[in-house]
């Protein structure tokens, strides 16, 4: 089967445009310059990008999570939102308030993430629910990302049930990188596969390479096809490995060295790579050309971010709640 | 100018504080078609307790049952309400709402200030001990919510307020907990649902007087009504004020009180450690300090889980006995 080209050049574009920024989100890190975690989606870019570049922003919904750098990318996220909330500047969406991957512009489909793992499958649910009573739901996507150890959750299990038994058109991928923090899956769930929670819950349940773009591209776009002509909540479980550490913190030494040599220890974006030259998606000087221009747009989102206000907390606002209450006379 | 109120509500003799919660849920269907109403059992049921009764015929499409999902439940609506929709949730007991704990206050009320988005969603919480009910169809969590920046948490002890602060919560642009009292849901009765209507915000002076004030929330105010009355007949004039809303808390208004009479006891339902009694003591302790004659106090439920019998039930919470012998002890000092 021949995929649709432009989408396939939009996926592979944000890969690049994710790992170099996360590359550099890495060096800065580790110079001091950014406070707090850096969550990385090296080795995942590939499954994250295949979603965002099928969905359509100012139509689609997508909760982005932990280690979806690419799929934001490919969605329509601008790079400044990533290092304006990761450098703290105030015109970032979150201003200083939030932080790292705990991002988004919910107005805009792309709902901010909590720490708290699964919670945001309900959160897309209740955004595509609201869809339907608007009456605007028909050919609309919700699609969110969570990890192998993520689906051990009460709230993962609570929103996808839901939104199976309300027929919603959300698209779940789990990657299974096969280990939540430090804790490989044998410690996670006793399933043979997580695809066949899938069956459970009554949808439609589909595995996939993860390290394999072309069949990302494949098996999640034709996923949110068909979530979109209304076949409802669609499960797509793609394996890889993790290639980096939970955060940058982390070294990920616990990885053993006969998962990182094997077939899911490859590199998606190599292997993207070969694929988009030899399939004819981009030709080799395309290649290197993206990844000048990458480079340098990576530059300048950081130049930016870092010459931009951080916030003062003398002239903060601290208000939690819109609502201002007025004392009586 | 108001619109009418349902049929009900003018030919009826009187008005439970079940039927207002009903009534103002009908008014908010039809008057905002973004407002939808999600929980177990709410539809062809009409809800564990018929707070929603005949809601879902009336209103189709609008009216969903939920899956024993409180978790999600919440979830959805935060979604919906990012949306521009208007759900009201009704949990079925406050103590499920424990479930659901993870995506009250680290979603819904952490929302605004993180994004600037504003996810107005009411929560509809049973609350509240009733005998026979046990330690998990009791339970009081207004404190618990009150903790977290981000919530408007209301505790309507009237038939009135529970109407009109009902409908002013779910207009409220923000999320707001609202502690309906499963004791007053058929028990009490009002003439007429039209009220004083205060704003949100704003405390009541139920029962005015001179010599102490009792501080009470939700069904504790009726409690509290009842041993001033017994203390009138010694001669004592008590003061009792309802604060309406936990949070926002009005201290003006408990403080102007305790101005008056020097004395205050802060009643509450709720587990005795910290808390909304708590909360009003210290603030009056700090902030009005040179205003008393006498250490505040505190009357609270017993620091155990709520009991199963009715015995046991009725000696875990304040009753009126309880706190007569508070505010006595109070005036002795």
């Amino acid at each position: 089967m021949v995929i649709d080209r432009e989408y396939i050049r939009n996926a592979f574009r944000a890969m690049l445009r994710a790992r170099l920024l996360e590359n550099k989100l890495s060096s800065l890190y580790k110079a001091g310059k950014i406070v707090g975690g850096v969550y990385l989606g090296r080795g995942q870019e590939a499954v994250s990008a295949s979603l965002g570049a099928a969905l359509v922003q100012g139509k689609d919904i997508f909760a982005a999570l932990i280690r979806d750098q690419a799929g934001r990318t490919a969605f329509g996220e601008p790079m400044i939102d990533c290092t304006r909330t990761y450098l703290g500047s105030v015109l970032g969406p979150m201003r200083g308030r939030d932080g790292n991957i705990h991002r988004g512009r919910p107005l805009d489909g792309m709902p901010a993430m909590i720490s708290h793992l699964g919670a945001q499958v309900s959160v897309v649910a209740g955004m595509l629910f609201a869809r339907r009573l608007k009456g605007q739901l028909p050919g609309v996507v919700g699609a969110t990302c969570i990890g192998d150890g993520a689906t051990s959750t009460g709230a993962f299990h609570e929103g996808v049930n839901l939104a199976a038994m309300e027929r919603l058109p959300l698209v779940i991928v789990v990657a299974n990188n096969q280990f939540a923090y430090s804790t490989p899956t044998e410690r996670q769930f006793a399933c043979a596969d997580l695809v066949d929670r899938a069956r459970g819950y009554g949808i439609p349940g589909y595995s996939v390479d993860g390290t394999d773009l072309l069949a990302c591209a494949e098996v999640i776009g034709d996923a949110v096809k068909r979530a979109r002509e209304g076949a409802g909540p669609q499960m797509i479980v793609a394996k890889l490995l993790r290639l980096s550490g939970h955060g940058e913190h982390d070294d990920g030494s616990y990885v053993p060295d006969y998962l990182k040599s094997g077939h899911y220890g490859r590199d998606c974006i190599e292997v993207a790579m070969r694929q988009m030259a030899e399939g004819g998606y981009a030709t080799v000087d395309e290649l290197f050309a993206w990844q000048d221009e990458t480079a340098a747009e990576v530059q300048r989102a950081v130049a930016q971010a870092q010459q931009e206000p951080i916030p003062d907390p003398y002239t903060a606002e601290w208000n939690a709640l819109s609502t201002q209450f007025f004392k009586p006379e | 100018m108001e619109r009418p109120f349902h049929p009900i509500l003018q030919t009826r003799v009187s008005v439970t504080y079940i039927d207002a919660i009903r009534e103002a849920q009908a008014k908010l269907l039809r008057d905002d078609e973004r407002v939808f109403l999600y929980g177990q059992d709410i539809a062809t049921f009409g809800g564990a307790f018929k707070a929603t009764k005949g809601l879902a015929e009336e209103f189709p499409g609008r009216v969903f049952d939920a899956p024993i999902s409180e978790d999600a439940m919440i979830g959805l609506a935060v979604g919906a309400a990012i949306e521009g929709m208007r759900p009201i949730i009704e949990m079925q007991f406050a103590d499920f709402s424990s479930i659901a704990f993870n995506q009250i206050v680290n979603q819904a009320a952490t929302h605004f200030y993180r994004t600037g988005v504003p996810v107005p969603l009411t929560v509809r919480l049973p609350s509240g001990g009733t005998p026979g009910s046990g330690p998990f169809h009791s339970q009081s969590m207004e404190s618990i919510y009150a903790h977290y920046p981000g919530l408007i948490v209301l505790t309507p002890a009237t038939v009135s307020d529970a109407y009109h602060m009902l409908i002013d919560g779910v207009k409220m642009q923000d999320p707001v907990i609202y502690c309906e009292h499963k004791f007053l849901y058929r028990w009490l009765k009002s003439k007429s649902i039209n009220g004083d209507h205060l704003p949100i915000g704003q405390a009541r002076i139920v029962r005015p007087g001179k010599h102490a004030t009792v501080v009470a929330y939700s069904a504790m105010v009726h409690e509290a009504v009842r041993a001033a009355e017994r203390l009138h007949e010694d001669g004592w004039e008590i003061e009792v004020v309802d604060l309406r809303s936990v949070k926002p808390l009005d201290m003006d208004t408990v403080l102007a009180s305790v101005a008056r009479t020097g004395r205050l006891l802060a009643v509450g339902e709720a587990f005795p450690w910290g808390g909304v009694t708590a909360e009003v003591v210290a603030r009056t302790a700090s902030e009005g300090f040179h205003l008393l004659d006498a250490p505040p106090m505190r009357l609270n439920a017993r620091d155990t889980p709520v009991p199963y019998h009715p015995k046991l039930w009725a000696a875990h919470r304040p009753t009126p006995e309880s706190i007569c012998e508070a505010i006595r002890q109070l005036l002795s000092f």
